[in-house]
């Protein structure tokens, strides 16, 4: 086996959250809470939990966009949280991002040509205008959009093409690894189709790496290889797709893919339902133990004493849970 | 051999989109007041810069024939009269013009430079360095007008150059922090992450999205302040502490013009008329401004 393009271990993310009143000590907010990973050169993991989970926290965390709390995230074996700046800078010509919302992460004052230059002139100053305008188009084209739109600015585009130009930019560096931060969650179902299979094609063209967050199931199904399950900070379930999918082991996760919708009434009103009660706890105050098991079904006395450790339920099928084999 | 129609869309001419700024400018001149003082600006600004130059008189020179203040009188050459003094009413409203316009916009020049540096670094980078910067902007923010420019006389002697220094030196502060506070809420933005992932250094940044991207804001703001700079050097030169005689501005006409209102209103009524006329289309402008370039505020 290769070594991994991406070493993540125990990744901790913390952040300092002032408390209610006025002599109120600052809290502290667990946004991702020993979270471990490999990712392979040319692999796709989906990272599938609900609002607040800490999805997009971790996948900034990666990027060292936010700084990590505690852990390691090893990139081609060297360490990415120790780097300084001129030396992190270097490696973010590997390492890129698209962002959820597509109008937002594009500057408004700025033309489609110039956005998706701007990681260019940052990386490759030597490139003449010519140079540069010549790639910004192949790029263009490669994305689906027509070379001609390059003096337009982002509030003359629709959401789809605004999102055609956030993965343009992420991609004309060439990178390895491109965290999808939900790229299609903003988008309409009819262009998330389109976006996803981009993406899918420049992964399989250039080789990359990814990193896709959602919350849509389905999507994740159709991207990943594996596929990792997050639950307030903490890794559930990490398995092969096929696996995870056919055969959950955890109860969140059993939950989440009960309820994925089916598009036939008949068929959705018959299915059985894992109900999940109540509502998310609030991560500044996780449950003890297992954090799910406020809201799990099997919950036991043991879920509340003793956290349980993500240990291996079959060949590529990791779950963090007391009573998996139940 | 092949038509030219044939030609791929790679070789077609790029379509030219419409900027924000241009949207702005569209959206500003569909609004008739905004308009209507962008022109009466214009002239005004005209005629005080090239004016002089075609008046037979100047600013300074004393019609001996007409020492007491006289009635506007067209074969003399004095289309607005003349002062007390016999000078010119015309050609010192118009230099006055001049005087007061320089300082508005120098001093506001000054003002937004250093406003919009500091405002940018302190929303930008944030931790102890906004921390300083802003407590510098308080502290500066205590101490009184008066007493900062007497202190730069005492030091400096009387200079024209100190007026500009020191009203920028007030102005500027309430620049940075709002300057500052639209910096924190874009410093959030999407873009801006994006920014910094594709490697973008902080200097880059703030050059290329912060700055472009509070500049909307920071005009309307601009527009407010002039006035606000030309009433300001109106007060000093009412002190004594602003422009010196013969050279005068319109606060200091008005001054002159307040001292004879009974015996001569034309004296007062003239220059002021000018000032509030000035004052009221930059206002104008400045309202035009923030609808043209926010239109959802509105």
């Amino acid at each position: 086996m290769t070594a991994p393009l991406l070493q993540v271990r125990d990744l901790k993310v913390h952040f300092s959250v002032r408390g209610q009143g006025l002599f109120a000590a600052p809290q502290t907010l667990k946004a991702v809470d020993g979270v471990s990973f490999n990712l392979a050169s040319g692999e796709t993991l989906g990272i599938v939990g609900e609002s607040g989970c800490g999805k997009s926290t971790l996948g900034r965390a990666v990027l060292q966009l936010l700084p990590a709390t505690a852990g390691s995230v090893a990139w081609l074996g060297e360490e990415l949280t120790a780097l300084d700046k001129a030396t992190l800078k270097a490696r973010r010509q590997d390492l890129q991002i698209v962002f959820q919302d597509p109008l937002a992460s594009l500057d408004p004052r700025m033309t489609a040509g110039n956005i998706i230059a701007e990681p260019l002139r940052n990386f490759h100053s030597d490139l003449s205008a010519l140079e540069r305008k010549a790639r910004v188009k192949e790029m263009m084209d490669q994305v689906g959009l027509l070379p001609t739109m390059i003096n337009r600015y982002p509030h003359e585009f629709s959401g789809g093409q605004c999102q055609r130009i956030g993965i343009a930019r992420a991609m004309i560096l060439n990178p390895k690894l491109v965290v999808c931060d939900e790229p299609v969650s903003a988008l309409d179902v009819s262009i998330r189709a389109q976006i996803i299979n981009l993406l899918m094609d420049l992964q399989s063209r250039l080789n990359l790496s990814m990193l896709f967050i959602s919350h849509d199931l389905s999507v994740v199904r159709h991207v990943s290889r594996r596929v990792m399950v997050l639950y307030l900070g903490k890794v559930m379930e990490l398995a092969d797709r096929d696996s995870l999918y056919a055969a959950p082991h955890h109860p969140y996760t059993k939950a989440l893919i009960s309820a994925v919708p089916i598009p036939d009434p008949d068929t959705e009103r018959a299915k059985p339902r894992v109900v999940v009660n109540d509502d998310l706890p609030s991560p500044l105050n996780p449950p003890s133990g297992c954090v799910f098991r406020t809201r799990c079904p099997k919950a036991t006395g043991i879920c509340a004493k003793v956290t349980p450790i993500l240990e291996p339920a079959g060949p590529g099928h990791d779950v963090a849970c007391h009573h998996w084999r139940d | 051999m092949t038509s030219s129609s044939l030609t791929s869309p790679q070789d077609a001419p790029a379509v030219q989109g419409r900027s924000l700024w241009q949207d702005a400018w569209r959206r500003l001149l569909a609004n008739r007041a905004a308009l209507v003082s962008l022109i009466v600006l214009t002239l005004i600004a005209i005629a005080a810069v090239f004016g002089p130059l075609f008046l037979p008189w100047s600013y300074d020179q004393i019609d001996w024939d007409h020492v007491e203040a006289m009635p506007p009188d067209f074969a003399s050459g004095h289309y607005f009269g003349t002062d007390s003094l016999g000078r010119d009413l015309l050609a010192r409203t118009l230099f006055g013009g001049r005087i007061s316009l320089m300082v508005g916009i120098l001093a506001t020049f000054v003002a937004l430079t250093i406003g919009v540096t500091v405002g940018t670094v302190a929303g930008y980078v944030g931790g102890k360095t906004d921390q300083f910067l802003m407590r510098f902007v308080d502290l500066m923010y205590s101490v009184p007008l008066t007493f900062f420019v007497i202190i730069l006389m005492v030091f400096f002697g009387r200079n024209f150059i100190l007026m500009f220094l020191a009203i920028g030196a007030v102005e500027w502060l309430t620049m940075a922090r709002i300057v500052r506070g639209q910096t924190l809420t874009l410093r959030s933005k999407e873009f801006i992450e994006a920014a910094r992932a594709s490697g973008g250094s902080t200097p880059a940044i703030i050059l290329r999205h912060i700055v472009p991207n509070v500049l909307g804001v920071v005009m309307v703001y601009v527009t407010l302040t002039i006035p606000n700079v030309i009433l300001l050097e109106s007060f000093l030169s009412f002190l004594g502490l602003g422009v010196q005689e013969p050279m005068t501005s319109w606060g200091m006409l008005i001054n002159d013009g307040a001292a004879e209102l009974e015996i001569n209103p034309r004296t007062l009524i003239i220059p002021a008329a000018f000032m509030t006329a000035t004052l009221f289309c930059f206002n104008f402008l400045g309202d035009g401004l923030r609808d043209a370039l926010d239109p959802k505020d509105r």
